[in-house]
């Protein structure tokens, strides 16, 4: 505990000479401790009375009366860089950081040399830094009063911020103050107080992040003073002088955080494009080396995998948005005709076909014996996979466009007034939450969580035994495209132009990326990487762990189809009618 | 010792059915060997609801070690723990008594947990200043334990596997292991080992760590102070607890082992089973 106080020297009767006076309560108890302590302070106070240096205050005197100790040192007019930082709006410029760094650099030079022993001034942080009217810099409070501290009791909270990890295993070499200017450079570049931040977390709060404006130049120079392996960094204060001086401050260059959005390998060549007659909406789906499509021109087209030889097509009587699925050697696919058709998938000879009440853009899943689809008739159809027989049904409130998952005898489906419905076979309504808006998205069922996204703008985690929203994640237009998960993250798309990936246990963002259109298209993730289209007609391949582009196809039309994935080939249709197969 | 000890009533033994439906919980706090008086802060709270349209079983168990002079570390734990638990069960639970509905105009469980874990943060701050507590809360719903925690209090998941840390210690020596810089045996003896970077009572907004597990029939959740888990071993942890004949009897096996190693500090233990179904 010390107070500093802005105090007259009486002994210059003629001149008003300002001093500070630095007191310190001796909070010792035990009288050899006690005795300890004021013989340090009065071997610092020497100490510091022989330093000769501009940047460092003049002591003038010291003394001790009863429990308190002074120190008497010359009056600084300026602020700490701390005020500095707090009264500038936006950020500082970056040639006036490296202004004070060098100066920074240049007292610690004169401190490190030392003889007979360098001096570790050990608490480099913006309060202890002063700068004049004249920009200069001042290195105020040396840490002469640790020495009347008693030993700490129990549990505290916060801590220095800006030590490095050595100091608290006892280590004082010169390059622990490397890494304090190093943390204190981030503080001021970054705004971040690393006193209110975890310790050592430098690395996870990337100061280009928050300032692009940054030089990588004067951004590798903090990173190495602020490595966590004391022989990573500098060698010494002199090294980090020669390496900042080198910086031409006042030139900009081009921000890093854009770098990612630009680099990328080069798009794949297409291993076969197969044209429709009208726009491909809805996702291919694979299966025994064939690619079953749906397109606007009311066909499904059966293609061959490898070469994209048409092998068969099946017209219904209206467009086909939904996606087909194949089980047992059947197609099924839901048509704006209102009827659910269920195809031979080799030969592609109709074999039944479901009639509804409305379009149909929910996409069929199929289970054990049953197909289950929603229909704009707003209901939600079992049906048996042999005879075509509608064995059940579920009414909701609006249209269902969403694709059903299946669980273990549940059935979950969301409705176009928002209402999300968890069923069981037999009729019963397990749960339903509603949401603000209409749920078009289909749910995603994993891990006893069911994934969600709506119009509302955000994706929902809900518990699919009690519909509890565990946790959401807001975007800030609707969500059509359909979660995936992967590595423990949920990966979707918004009409926000973004791709996300959340935290699938927690809902906190890992990373975004922005395309120039709008995400419906639901993202497909493989091995390391995420697929997902844009209505900027782009077909993307993302990396799954960091959100950094990998390559970017163009098609002539706006990608709102899924991406399928299979064998190292990622197949997807475009407006511009084409389906494209795509080396991965 | 033992006039000095508080206990929970004694919880059902596991021959009473062999998977229960609802969490059943036992507990126990105790001063220690060194300090004068306890400032941990326990809550824990069993709800259940059947009939023709049944709420899933809620369990909610919060755990406070509070810090500060003049015994204010208490009644930071203490006002903590209220706090918190008052807006949970508000917003969790007795909306959902009142209105079943599940809908997107009420807060989702993690927004409500980090609301609670904030509004503690503010009555300690304004009401204790300059104490401080950890806060560590599980929430049962059906098989999914919510965790919502800040400080060095913890959470073990304890199953046939052993025992796994559900928490991660806001402390300055967990950073430095995590870094390589201290062993773990190094980081148990430091000197500055009880100092933490994020704990309730701090100024500003606080970020709380919350994360979903869900839960196997046998699987047991133990919160505890750093009075027990400083002292024990995770090891004996799990050997006591499964080898004890109740929970409840395992909670003061726990307290009793810490005791035995020092009782340095205040040592308080929540044993969870969670339902099996």
């Amino acid at each position: 505990m010390s107070t500093v106080y802005k105090a007259q020297d009486l002994r210059f009767r003629q001149v008003t000479r300002l001093c500070a006076v630095k007191e310190m309560l001796n909070l010792t108890n035990d009288p050899t401790a006690r005795s300890r302590s004021l013989r340090n302070f009065e071997r610092e106070a020497s100490l510091l009375a022989t330093l000769a240096h501009p940047a460092i205050p003049q002591v003038y005197d010291y003394f001790t009366e009863g429990d308190h100790s002074y120190l008497v040192l010359e009056f600084i007019h300026g602020k700490n860089l701390l005020a500095v930082l707090d009264e500038t709006p936006g950020f500082l410029p970056e040639s006036r950081v490296v202004n004070w760094a060098l100066q920074l650099c240049e007292v610690l030079i004169y401190l490190h040399s030392h003889q007979p022993q360098p001096i570790v001034f050990r608490d480099i942080k913006p309060s202890n830094i002063m700068v004049d009217d004249k920009n200069r810099i001042r290195l105020v409070d040396f840490g002469i009063a640790k020495v009347f501290q008693g030993e700490q009791k129990g549990t505290m909270i916060g801590t220095e911020g800006y030590s490095p990890p050595e100091q608290y295993r006892g280590v004082a070499d010169p390059r622990v103050d490397i890494y304090s200017l190093g943390a204190t450079l981030h503080h001021l570049l970054s705004k971040q107080d690393p006193q209110l931040e975890p310790p050592f977390s430098f690395r996870e709060r990337p100061i280009e992040k928050v300032n692009p404006s940054v030089s990588p130049e004067l951004l590798a120079i903090v990173y190495r003073a602020l490595e966590y392996d004391i022989n990573q960094r500098y060698g010494s204060a002199m090294e980090m002088y020669q390496a900042l001086a080198n910086l031409r401050p006042g030139e900009t260059s081009a921000p890093m955080f854009v770098t990612a959005e630009i680099v990328g390998g080069r798009a794949p060549t297409p291993l076969w494009e197969f044209a429709c007659e009208d726009e491909v909406r809805a996702t291919p789906t694979v299966a025994n080396g064939i690619v079953y499509v749906g397109a606007y021109d009311n066909n499904l087209y059966a293609l061959d995998a490898k070469s994209g030889k048409f092998i068969w097509k099946y017209p219904a009587e209206g467009g086909i948005g939904s996606s087909p699925c194949v089980s047992q050697g059947r197609v099924y696919f839901g048509s704006q005709d209102h009827a659910l058709y269920a195809i031979n998938a080799e030969t592609g000879q109709l074999l039944w076909t479901c009639p509804t009440g409305g379009a149909i853009y929910s996409s069929p899943r199929a289970q054990v014996g049953y197909v289950v689809f929603g229909s704009d008739d707003h209901k939600l159809y079992v049906v048996n996979v042999i005879s075509g027989r509608v064995v059940a049904t579920f009414l909701a409130e609006a249209a269902i466009r969403s694709s059903p998952a299946i669980g273990e005898d549940v059935i979950y489906f969301g409705d176009e007034a928002g209402s999300v419905y968890a069923v069981r076979v037999s009729g019963q309504t397990l749960w339903r939450f509603r949401a603000r808006r209409g749920i078009i998205s289909s749910p995603l069922l994993t891990e006893e969580v069911l994934y969600v996204g709506s119009r509302d703008g955000y994706l929902y985690a809900l518990d699919s035994h009690a519909g509890w929203d565990l946790w959401r994640y807001r975007t800030s237009e609707p969500i059509v495209s359909s979660p995936t998960i992967g590595m423990g993250a949920v990966f979707f798309g918004s009409a926000d132009g973004h791709v996300y990936s959340v935290n699938a246990t927690n809902g906190q963002l890992i990373w975004r990326y922005k395309t120039e259109g709008q995400v419906t298209s639901s993202p497909a993730f493989y091995e390391d990487t995420i697929f997902v289209g844009s209505t900027d007609r782009s077909l993307y391949a993302i990396e799954a762990k960091t959100g950094h582009l990998r390559w970017r196809f163009p098609t002539g039309g706006p990608v709102v189809s899924s991406p399928c994935i299979s064998e190292g080939v990622v197949y997807v249709g475009s407006c511009d009618h084409r389906v494209y197969a795509l080396p991965i | 010792m033992t006039a000095r000890r508080r206990a929970g009533k004694r919880g059902a033994s596991p021959s009473e059915l062999a998977i229960t439906r609802y969490p059943r919980a036992a507990w126990a706090t105790d001063v220690g060997r060194v300090r004068t008086h306890n400032e941990d802060a326990l809550l824990v709270l069993n709800a259940s609801q059947e009939g023709e349209q049944a709420l899933p079983p809620f369990g909610l168990f919060i755990l406070a070690d509070g810090m500060g002079g003049q015994r204010s570390g208490e009644i930071a734990s203490t006002l903590a723990t209220r706090t918190a638990a008052a807006h949970i069960l508000q917003h969790l639970y007795l909306d959902a008594l009142i209105s079943p509905e599940l809908s997107a105009a009420q807060p989702s469980v993690s927004e409500v947990l980090e609301e609670a874990f904030n509004q503690a943060n503010t009555a300690v701050s304004t009401m204790v200043p300059g104490a401080g507590t950890t806060l560590t809360c599980v929430l049962t719903i059906g098989r999914r334990a919510y965790v919502a925690h800040v400080g060095d209090s913890r959470v073990y998941l304890l199953s046939t596997g052993g025992a796994e840390q559900l928490t991660h210690d806001h402390s300055l020596v967990d950073r430095l292991v995590e870094l390589g810089q201290l062993t773990a045996d190094e980081a148990a003896s430091h000197p500055q080992r009880n100092i933490l970077y994020r704990a309730v009572g701090q100024t500003g907004r606080i970020e709380v760590d919350i994360n979903l597990h869900t839960t196997s029939p046998g699987d047991r959740i133990l919160v505890c102070s750093d009075g027990l888990w400083g002292l024990v071993s995770d090891q004996e942890i799990v050997r006591m607890v499964s080898t004890s004949s109740s929970l409840q009897e395992a909670c003061e096996m726990l307290v009793e082992a810490a005791n035995l190693a020092g009782g340095q500090d205040n040592i308080s233990v929540i044993l969870i089973e969670p339902p099996g179904i």
